[in-house]
């Protein structure tokens, strides 16, 4: 089967022209914006104005629109993403080193995620309309409706001050070493990604609920019914493969409100990701951070969207022959 | 709606109309709309806070701003059924008058999003070739951008300037209905065009067409009509979400200021006091988990109402 190259290469192709398009929008709204992003130098009484002239013009502020368009392009490709006035770092470094923590924060409560999901959804097609079913569907309603900051805001008021289990105060500075230096990093990424995980969970159980539901009824689902397999053998191999393939769609649409969701809960918590550097960034007026993180979330999105697709051609082999 | 598709052989439904009182759509709508319960319970609780933000600040006469430092963060009383907070200001009155400007917001931005996920919609299953190839992509490529950096980055760029222009009250409102609104028509426009590429081929319009219907005729007569019941449905769930996602941005500070208590805000300014004064959390966050739940269900039921083919 000639699946990986060709097909990863043409989705590759098909990613280029989404990037370029979001950094198009990136640079007009901030083309659009009032200001300038010296304003914080110029009104800055400890810059003299012959300094700040000298930047703009070192920095290229009066070219025409489409060459400032390029080397701002060009400068985001190649990781230069300025110096962060607040921080008085340059801003990948800074990025860099929150990232991990937020990468961690989203893929464990994905995780999470999948494994409430995928059975709960599965078995509730296998027995739609039954107690289970309901119980499960309401549950999701509930859970989709549930703002992320308001089970933050109750699973602290339940588990940090109520009960005083979990911290409440995502740290970096650990002072342990050994097993407990894990289990306190354990302890303290439970509320965070039980809060994201629950929320991904609800509306993915009903993606998977109804594409598996979709699935079940068809005829090759019956022939293998009727050729005697076991019931666990039809709903693994044969159920659940198929019906993965819309849910993947439906996954990799759902991604940037997942980011929205780690930005909140990053700042409930405390976790010191990127989401919680951008909004301390915008209350400190940091612009070229709050570009970066943007550019960042953006990646990451096409990022992921591209490893749906791919995922997607290993699914269904005839999508990546086409 | 119903009619827009033949009835298949397999879908014989007894013709009521033929017996006794004709029933109109409304009618049957409703109709199928009160089967599903737990909908009909959302559309009862969804009134109820409605009419209580809409009449609660005439009934419950107390101002919003009336700082009493005697009755700071005091715990539920007939005083104060919702309690006070750090300022002794009387949460109740705060979340009625809060309550009216979420809805709003959320009825606003929903507005906005299907106006424009119509229009965009419409053109592109009208259209063959690169318009509706073109469409299509900025359809995707908005789908694809990361929704809350980019709000947050549109409110930090222009938040200042526009509260010069028009006020802080307003510039703040206009500015978060429009980015929220400018983000959401996505969907709308993607089931607008499939349905306008299903119904154009359909038997009525070509008889339509055939009669020597012009296009706008066509599209505002026929089509449209026929593709609002996806539209509603969508359009319902969109409040939901833009509701959500104000109290988002005002739970992170950068909705709406502090003089406008917004369910949002009030649980960003109660997130703080969590340990000494529970309730203050509490009393928002119930009520925007209410609203949006009512708001889902009433949308899963407009679902099955406006289904032709779903047999109630």
């Amino acid at each position: 089967m000639s699946f990986p190259g060709t097909y990863v290469l043409r989705r590759l192709l098909i990613a280029l022209p989404s990037l370029l398009g979001i950094s198009i929008v990136l640079f007009t709204v901030l083309a659009l914006a009032p200001g300038d992003p010296f304003g914080e130098l110029v009104s800055n009484p400890n810059v003299p104005p012959e300094v700040a002239a000298a930047l703009r013009h070192k920095f290229g502020m009066d070219d025409p629109v489409l060459v400032r368009y390029l080397r701002w392009l060009v400068a985001m490709l190649q990781g230069d993403w300025g110096f962060s006035f607040a921080s008085r770092i340059d801003v990948d470094t800074l990025i860099m080193q929150r990232l991990p923590t937020t990468i961690l924060v989203i893929g464990s409560s994905q995780l999470l995620a999948i494994l409430i999901a995928l059975p709960v959804g599965v078995y509730a097609a296998t027995r739609p309309y039954s107690l289970f079913d309901q119980v499960a569907s309401t549950l999701t309603f509930i859970g989709f409706s549930l703002p992320t900051f308001f089970t933050g805001l109750l699973l602290i008021l339940v588990f940090s001050i109520r009960l005083d289990w979990l911290p409440f105060v995502y740290r970096s500075d650990i002072a342990a070493s050994g097993w407990h230096f894990y289990w306190e990093h354990f302890r303290q990424a439970i509320m965070p990604v039980t809060v994201l995980g629950l929320f991904q969970a609800a509306s993915w159980t009903r993606y998977v609920r109804s594409a598996a539901l979709d699935v079940i009824r068809l005829d090759y689902v019956t022939t293998a019914r009727s050729k005697g397999l076991k019931e666990r053998a039809v709903i693994v191999k044969h159920v659940v493969r198929n019906a993965m393939i819309p849910v993947v769609t439906l996954v990799a649409l759902q991604l940037p409100a997942i980011f929205g969701g780690a930005i909140v809960t990053e700042q409930i918590f405390r976790v010191p990701g990127i989401g919680s550097l951008l909004i301390s960034a915008i209350l400190a007026n940091d612009t070229p951070v709050i570009m970066a993180v943007t550019f960042v979330f953006s990646c990451l999105v096409i990022l992921f969207n591209l490893a749906a697709d791919i995922l997607y051609g290993w699914l269904d082999p005839r999508i990546s022959l086409r | 709606m119903a009619g827009s598709t033949l009835a298949s052989a397999s879908v014989s439904v007894p013709l009521r109309a033929s017996r006794g009182r004709p029933v109109s759509l409304a009618q049957d709508i409703w109709r199928r709309f009160k089967r599903h319960h737990l909908a009909l319970l959302g559309a009862l609780i969804l009134l109820a806070i409605v009419l209580g933000v809409a009449l609660g600040p005439w009934l419950w006469n107390v101002p919003i701003n009336a700082i009493d430092f005697n009755a700071r963060l005091a715990p539920p009383s007939w005083r104060h059924p919702f309690g006070t907070d750090d300022l002794g200001q009387d949460l109740l009155a705060r979340m009625l008058y809060g309550g009216r400007i979420s809805i709003a917001v959320g009825l606003a931005a929903m507005l906005i999003a299907v106006v424009v996920g119509t229009i965009v919609g419409a053109i592109a299953g009208m259209s063959r070739g690169t318009v509706d190839t073109a469409l299509m992509w900025l359809t995707d490529l908005f789908l694809s951008l990361p929704q809350l950096p980019l709000l947050l980055l549109i409110i930090y760029l222009f938040r200042d300037s526009l509260k010069k222009v028009v006020g802080p009250e307003v510039g703040v409102f206009v500015l978060i209905v429009a980015v929220i609104g400018g983000f959401r028509w996505m969907s709308v426009a993607r089931l607008v065009r499939a349905q306008f590429l299903s119904l154009r081929e359909k038997e009525f319009v070509e008889a339509a067409r055939a009669l020597g219907a012009s296009r706008l005729r066509q599209v505002a007569r026929h089509i449209l009509p026929n593709a609002m019941g996806p539209v509603i449905v969508a359009g319902t769930i969109d409040v939901a979400n833009a509701i959500i996602a104000e109290s988002t941005l005002s739970f992170l500070g950068l909705g709406f200021p502090p003089d406008i208590p917004t369910w949002g805000r009030v649980l960003y300014d109660a997130k703080d006091y969590l340990d000494i004064a529970p309730y203050w959390a509490l009393f928002p966050g119930t009520l925007i988990f209410l609203t949006v739940l009512s708001i889902n269900y009433v949308g899963d039921g407009l679902r099955d109402a406006l289904d032709p083919r779903r047999i109630l």
